[in-house]
């Protein structure tokens, strides 16, 4: 191996990735004195956040009586009883002062008539437990996320954060099970970072990519879950992978939940708004599972729409151009630049595209990562927020605009939790060298990878298996093939060809070391898929078409080490954090 | 007389021609500008044959297909694919835009992509943002407010409505690296994208620091180099209007 300039720091904390809980988490910790170095592969305000559009979920009743306690129990139904009750109730308990925060903050939020932050009604979110819709998503326009990203980026600017911005990062440093901080790689000159902290937080984002068509960014590889991986640490509920009903046809692009929640509706070829028979309440506003699932019956059953039958129509033509105008004036944008589409004259062209992912890292309401051992222990060092994060607040399916306020929750939450745990300039454990060799053998092996196979054919055979053995329906047979057909790709980098071999912006070895993180998710998400013998949220196996609560109310584990997996279960927490709330026990899931 | 050249080493070389192995019918030539920094050569234009049969619509879709199945070396930024993040600002056929929006089909002829200008560039057609970036931090952009209670501040729809064109936007720099201004002081003149947010906090009717925020870019150089030549306006792929801000910000000063 040749030797690579490494340089060391030292932080008390160090946050990885700069979305929406990374920034709210480094805002925290700066403020409570707490020595801490946030690190980024893209400039913070690139993060996918910015791309969430229609709101963040929060109890503040602006539009109408509300309740935490109405959002708890939409939450826990929504995901389909796979949540922890604990974490849940933490979530929506917290959700207003978190929100009210973020408007101090500065984010501009739309406002009501009488000047307050303005709420729509969106998928699952009702009034008196599952009683009517209720308005409960604080919106910004249909630019919610790039609002809240681009300010709490100024919040982590005003607190001085130091941001390490276009850093790589390439593995945990661990010891005796706990972790020591991270190693990165510096893309702007080519050099290893090496960063010691007491408490590493992970806020890596999601797996998207691990599927060919999906809403999610190219950046969206979960590196932060694939480290935890190769740290020896399991990741949870990983088949657990939501479908947005509503993506672009053909190019995947995002068309907002807050499209239905402020009117729209969907129709297949023969003009029908086929939610009224899926879901008789709440129609074209039942969670994402239901409707992305009824749009695949439709699609199935040859009511679909187009020369290939395989998409339905949105219509918002309906709507009065000026609520357009005021409130979703970035899917008109997105309307015309990709399906070539004028909003207010004709449907959107939609397909359920991949946009979600309810598994990764395990944690307990405080962001502490956990172990199995039947227990709820922790790892020492170790804390995940965000879409890497398997809290689990959003169980076995999550509802719309319930993700910007798992961000911003449980980024304040890591912090707290850390400022109590960490004393600004605690001493350093030493660390192994084997650890830092460790990772830097599997950089330079990826690096000098002299094979056949190129990084983005790997990556595309991924891709498809996914998409087509791992979608909104599965069974036995295609998850088997899928568990086998899986591992090719995985197979393929024994002969990986990376032809760039520089350090400085090598894109080619971001892709490859990205598709090294992919794989390890892709496996896992199939093996816990196939063993998961039961339909719950957006795990829905035609073979199993039931919910299994005798035997699958539990978490799936899965740990990997190269292509092999290991499963196994952990039970979800049947008890609220508190009095202030009651447990709500498993009931039928209708809509 | 006095002779004006570029140094030697930034001279643009003619590149590597990668001929289509498809045998499509419809191929496009698309040029792009190559720099490694860790090769002591000069940058170089590289041609790629593209079969367009096969290719989507998008420039970003064109790019993607070089790297996937031409030249992986070919290093850009790139992260959301639809206008929301702003990685992939680049000059197409010599207009600043960003990949993932512009159709390839509204670019006449030969396909010329260029990293945006007056950058230092750190590869191929990733450009060095690091002085926007401060530049950005400078005009302090967070809300300024005394208030510390648990409620929200009250905004009327009319004050939420004067941050429209201004809080979308998405930093990409299309903009600022089309201005003959900031490319001439782009150290000290603040340029259209910084200016642009300057004007979303100094607009905030929650903002108490406007006086204040205002004074800070009341600057012969960081505002009042902008000379309305209007490349930013015409430039911005989220049709927002740099230039009016920069106006408003001027008309404020002048009215104070």
């Amino acid at each position: 191996m040749s030797a690579y300039k490494i340089i060391d720091h030292e932080y008390d904390v160090v946050v990885l990735g700069a979305g929406g809980s990374g920034l709210r988490a480094a805002v925290g910790l700066s403020e409570a004195g707490l020595k801490t170095a946030c690190v980024s592969k893209v400039f913070p305000t690139r993060s996918h956040t910015s791309a969430a559009q229609g709101g963040i979920s929060a109890a503040l009743g602006n539009m109408g009586e509300d309740d935490w306690r109405w959002h708890m129990y939409d939450t826990v139904k929504g995901a389909d009883w796979l949540g922890d009750q604990d974490s849940i109730e933490y979530l929506c308990k917290e959700a207003p002062a978190a929100v009210l925060e973020l408007e101090k903050y500065g984010v501009p939020f739309s406002r009501t008539e009488e000047g307050k932050i303005y709420q729509r009604p969106f998928g699952g979110m009702t009034k008196n437990y599952g009683n009517e819709t209720v308005q409960r998503t604080c919106a910004a326009a249909d630019r919610t996320g790039h609002a809240i990203l681009h300010t709490l980026y100024g919040q982590a600017l005003k607190h001085n954060t130091e941001f390490f911005i276009e850093y790589f990062a390439l593995d945990l440093i661990m010891k005796d099970g706990a972790c020591k901080g991270i190693i990165a790689w510096n893309l702007n000159d080519g050099t290893i970072h090496r960063f010691r902290s007491h408490t590493t937080i992970i806020a890596t984002g999601g797996y998207g990519k691990v599927y060919y068509s999906a809403t999610s960014a190219h950046t969206c590889t979960g590196d932060g879950n694939a480290m935890a991986l190769r740290a020896g640490l399991p990741l949870q509920d990983m088949e657990f992978v939501q479908f947005h009903p509503t993506g672009i046809y053909g190019h995947g692009t995002l068309i907002s939940e807050g499209v239905r929640g402020e009117g729209g509706y969907l129709v297949n070829s023969k003009g029908e708004r086929f939610m009224e028979r899926y879901a008789p309440k709440a129609k074209d506003l039942a969670s994402r599972d239901v409707v992305s699932r009824s749009i695949a019956v439709e699609i199935n059953e040859g009511r679909g729409i187009g020369k290939e039958q395989d998409h339905v129509h949105l219509h918002i033509d309906h709507l009065d151009p000026k609520v357009i105008d005021e409130r979703l004036p970035g899917i008109s944008e997105a309307s015309k630049l990709f399906a070539n589409v004028d909003v207010t004259k004709e449907p959107i062209p939609v397909v359920p595209t991949v946009h979600y992912n309810m598994g990764g890292i395990p944690t307990n309401y405080k962001a502490e990562v956990l172990t199995l051992n039947g227990s709820e222990k922790t790892v020492p060092g170790l804390m995940a927020i965000g879409e890497a994060a398997c809290v689990s607040v959003h169980g076995a399916n999550r509802l719309g605009s319930n993700s910007l306020i798992d961000l911003v929750v449980f980024g304040r939450a890591a912090a707290k939790r850390a400022a109590e745990l960490v004393k600004p300039g605690m001493k350093h454990d030493e660390i192994d060298k084997n650890e830092t060799d460790r990772c830097l053998d599997r950089f330079d092996k990826l690096r000098n990878s002299e094979g056949s196979n190129p990084t983005s054919e790997l990556r595309l055979s991924m891709q498809k298996t996914m998409q087509s053995k791992c979608a909104v329906f599965r069974t036995e047979k295609t998850l088997k093939e899928g568990v086998d057909e899986i591992r090719k790709p995985y197979d393929g980098m024994e002969s990986l060809s990376v032809k760039d071999k520089s350090l400085i912006f090598n894109t080619d070895l971001v892709e490859t070391l990205e598709f090294d993180n992919l794989i390890r998710q892709a496996i896992t998400t199939m093996d816990s898929a196939y063993h998961r013998k039961e339909s719950r949220g957006a795990h829905a196996r035609e073979d199993f078409p039931k919910r299994d609560d005798e035997n699958y109310m539990q978490h799936t584990l899965s740990w990997c080490n190269g292509s092999k997996t290991k499963i196994n279960y952990r039970p979800v927490h049947r008890s609220t954090l508190t009095n202030d709330v009651q447990y709500f026990p498993p009931q039928e899931r209708v809509y | 007389m006095v002779q004006l050249n570029l140094p030697a080493n930034s001279k643009v070389e003619k590149g590597q021609y990668f001929k289509d192995k498809t045998g499509s019918k419809n191929i496009r030539k698309v040029n792009v500008y190559r720099w490694d920094p860790s090769t002591n050569e000069n940058p170089r234009l590289d041609t790629y044959e593209v079969d367009m049969d096969n290719c989507s619509s998008k420039v970003l879709d064109v790019l993607n297909k070089i790297k996937n199945e031409i030249d992986p070396s070919l290093a850009y930024r790139r992260s959301c694919a639809h206008g929301v993040c702003g990685s992939c600002a680049m000059n197409m056929n010599g207009k600043n835009g960003l990949a993932c929006t512009k159709s390839h089909s509204e670019l006449d002829g030969d396909i010329d992509i260029y990293p945006l200008p007056h950058l230092k560039v750190l590869k191929d057609l990733i450009g060095d943002l690091s002085t926007l970036y401060k530049q950005y931090e400078s005009v302090e952009p967070w809300l300024k407010t005394s208030k510390v209670n648990d409620k929200e501040n009250i905004q009327s729809k009319d004050d939420r409505a004067k941050l429209d064109g201004l809080y979308e936007c998405i930093m990409c720099a299309c903009c600022s690296t089309s201005c003959p201004s900031y490319w001439w002081n782009g150290e000290k003149y603040l340029g259209p994208a910084v200016l642009l947010q300057a004007y979303r906090w100094i607009i905030d009717s929650r903002d108490e620091d406007r006086k204040e925020r205002l004074k800070k870019v009341a600057d012969e150089l960081k505002l009042y180099r902008c000379h309305t030549i209007l490349n930013c306006t015409n430039a911005c792929p989220k049709g927002l209007n740099p230039a009016k801000a920069i106006a408003e910000i001027k008309k404020m000063l002048a009215t104070a």
